[in-house]
């Protein structure tokens, strides 16, 4: 499902940005793998282990292809197949808010997984508010390609949303890295400036 | 034969001979054991190229090519065995054979027991998917292999279990296609159907008909009707056969064959008997409801533990016989074993069957497997 923009610098950065988090020989759990461009990257470069789900069964043969395990299947259905800590780290990389139920997916990562990096276009980024502002349509950019009609994003949400969410659940926010225009920058504004300023977020999280 | 440049061509099942007796999960030892084989392509040098195909209930060891050049009719996965596909001939060295207990050139209840000079029938001792897959195990021993993939669906993909379980310093990838771990209550009970048939057929006699005048055929054939009703689904049998009537337009208002789907079935059962024993069809029926990956190792995940084979698992959307959640099951124990594992399910309307039809996206799922970046050998001939 990581069809949200093509290769591009940014999503390059996005992919070596979760490398750099995960740690060697880690056991992973790629939900929405796509064709397995990170999953793969993740095995040679960090020697991990683990598997990647994917509903689409083309992207799910490309992942197979480049020797990766791949499930083919819905993944809110297979996290709840796996047990308590099953996964050193869950990734749900640009899916989140094309997921149906963005709450239990993150609920189910952090059960399974010790940790969960989850990343996601910021719908609260500046360029995504004038749009609408000026345009008076739903927001459209590289990152987010879609008419409102098609879109798979039914949950979008902003960097404030996520915080929210997380301390209304209790959920530990243990590390984020905020990016823009394909560079990578540490939170060092407020959280006002940051939301306004970062076009995609990575977190990762735990119970 | 038709023209196909990517046949396996023309190919010959040989036999291999097992003098000594093997013991069975029953405690018997038992043989002397002759097994029907064919093999398609080249083992390489360092023979670790090699494809055990394992072939469902009714099977043989004739899986690809032609017998001789006006055969009408190619192996039973001809679709998935040969130059470029599937199972790709030009890389791998692909064996099938036929399975203890058959009826197609490997020692089964039809053979001649040689202490007697008559056909075993009913002594013929009970068997298991181990005890076959442990003569299996001989033939590739014989055939000088050293490592495989072992694939098969249906009862093909117990085996293919069964081998990664039990043989496990042999198997480098395992491939079950629309299989389960075990039986569901209700695939017993269509396979115990089956046999009641066979068992209760006025020329069945005790299963010493080999040198009678009449055999069980009717049994036979109500045991493969029934087997039909369950490899295809609701849907493909009302797209095919609809309500319509054979060869007529109102009913008969008697006892005789009225409808299509009727008339397929008798089609189907009048078929088999000419080449399937009925007592073949009991022995290896009961082996497929014996069947127990979990069995000795209380759990799925335990019993994956013996293994270091790469896993692929595929099952059909449609197949309510070894449905999609039996293929999930195998998928989760893995995982929770951490072995190496994929899983597709193919979308597609013909039931169980579509294993045995739906060859291109089975093809394309297969050759993505076996790609060379999963590690498995690929070295040259």
């Amino acid at each position: 499902m990581n069809n949200h923009y093509n290769e591009s610098k940014g999503l390059h950065l996005n992919y070596s940005i979760i490398t750099d988090i995960i740690e060697q020989n880690s056991k992973v759990l790629d939900l929405g793998c796509g064709e397995g461009t990170l999953l793969k990257m993740l095995y040679e470069q960090k020697s991990c282990t683990g598997v990647g789900i994917e509903i689409d069964q083309r992207n799910a043969i490309k992942s197979i292809e480049k020797g990766l395990s791949i499930i083919q299947g819905d993944l809110l259905e297979w996290l709840k197949n796996f047990s308590d800590n099953e996964y050193d780290y869950v990734i749900l990389n640009q899916t989140l808010q094309s997921t149906e139920k963005p709450d239990k997916v993150i609920e189910e990562m952090i059960r399974v997984g010790k940790k969960a990096v989850v990343s996601f276009p910021n719908f609260g980024y500046w360029r995504v508010r004038f749009y609408l502002f000026f345009k008076g349509k739903m927001p459209k950019s590289n990152i987010l390609p879609f008419e409102w009609f098609d879109t798979p994003n039914i949950h979008l949400l902003t960097v404030r949303d996520f915080f929210e969410f997380c301390q209304k659940r209790n959920i530990k926010i243990l590390d984020s890295v905020y990016m823009k225009r394909a560079k990578a920058f540490k939170n060092f504004f407020t959280n006002t400036m940051t939301n306004l300023f970062t076009e995609e977020a990575i977190f990762v999280i735990s119970k | 034969m038709e023209k196909d440049k990517n046949s396996a061509g023309i190919v010959e099942t040989k036999f291999f001979q097992i003098n000594e007796k093997i013991e069975l999960e029953s405690g018997i030892k038992f043989g002397p054991i002759q097994v029907a084989y064919e093999t398609y392509g080249k083992l390489n040098t360092a023979k670790d190229n090699a494809i055990l195909l394992l072939h469902a209930l009714t099977g043989d060891a004739h899986a690809a090519g032609y017998h001789s050049t006006d055969d009408k009719k190619p192996g039973w996965w001809d679709d998935m065995v040969g130059p470029g596909k599937a199972f790709d001939t030009n890389k791998y060295f692909v064996i099938s054979s036929n399975m203890l207990g058959g009826c197609s050139g490997t020692t089964g209840p039809c053979s001649i027991n040689p202490d007697t000079g008559k056909p075993y029938g009913l002594s013929f001792p009970v068997i298991t998917i181990g005890d076959t897959v442990k003569v299996q195990r001989k033939l590739v021993e014989h055939l000088g292999v050293k490592k495989l993939i072992v694939a098969g669906g249906s009862m093909g993909g117990m085996q293919a279990l069964e081998w990664a379980i039990e043989q496990s310093d042999m198997v480098s990838a395992c491939i079950v296609i629309a299989s389960t771990g075990r039986l569901t209550a209700q695939g017993i009970a269509f396979n115990a159907v089956g046999r009641n048939a066979i068992l209760s057929d006025p020329y069945f006699n005790n299963g010493n008909y080999y040198t009678e005048e009449k055999q069980p055929e009717q049994g036979l054939a109500i045991a493969r009707m029934v087997g039909h009703i369950t490899y295809l689904c609701e849907d493909a049998m009302h797209k095919k056969f609809g309500r319509r009537f054979q060869d007529k337009d109102k009913p008969n208002f008697d006892f005789n064959i009225d409808f299509e789907v009727e008339s397929y079935l008798e089609h189907q059962g009048r078929t088999f008997v000419g080449r399937f024993d009925a007592n073949s069809y009991l022995y290896i029926t009961k082996a497929v409801d014996y069947f127990d990956a979990a069995g000795k190792y209380g759990s799925l995940e335990n019993a994956f533990k013996q293994t270091n084979a790469k896993f692929l698992i595929m099952s059909f959307t449609s197949d309510w016989l070894f449905p999609t959640s039996q293929s999930k099951e195998l998928v989760k124990a893995l995982t929770k074993a951490g072995k190496d594992v994929s899983f597709c399910e193919i979308e597609s309307p013909c039931g169980h069957d579509a294993f045995l039809l739906e060859f291109d996206t089975q093809t394309k799922i297969i050759k993505s497997f076996l790609a060379k970046e999963r590690g498995l050998h690929e070295q040259p001939l």
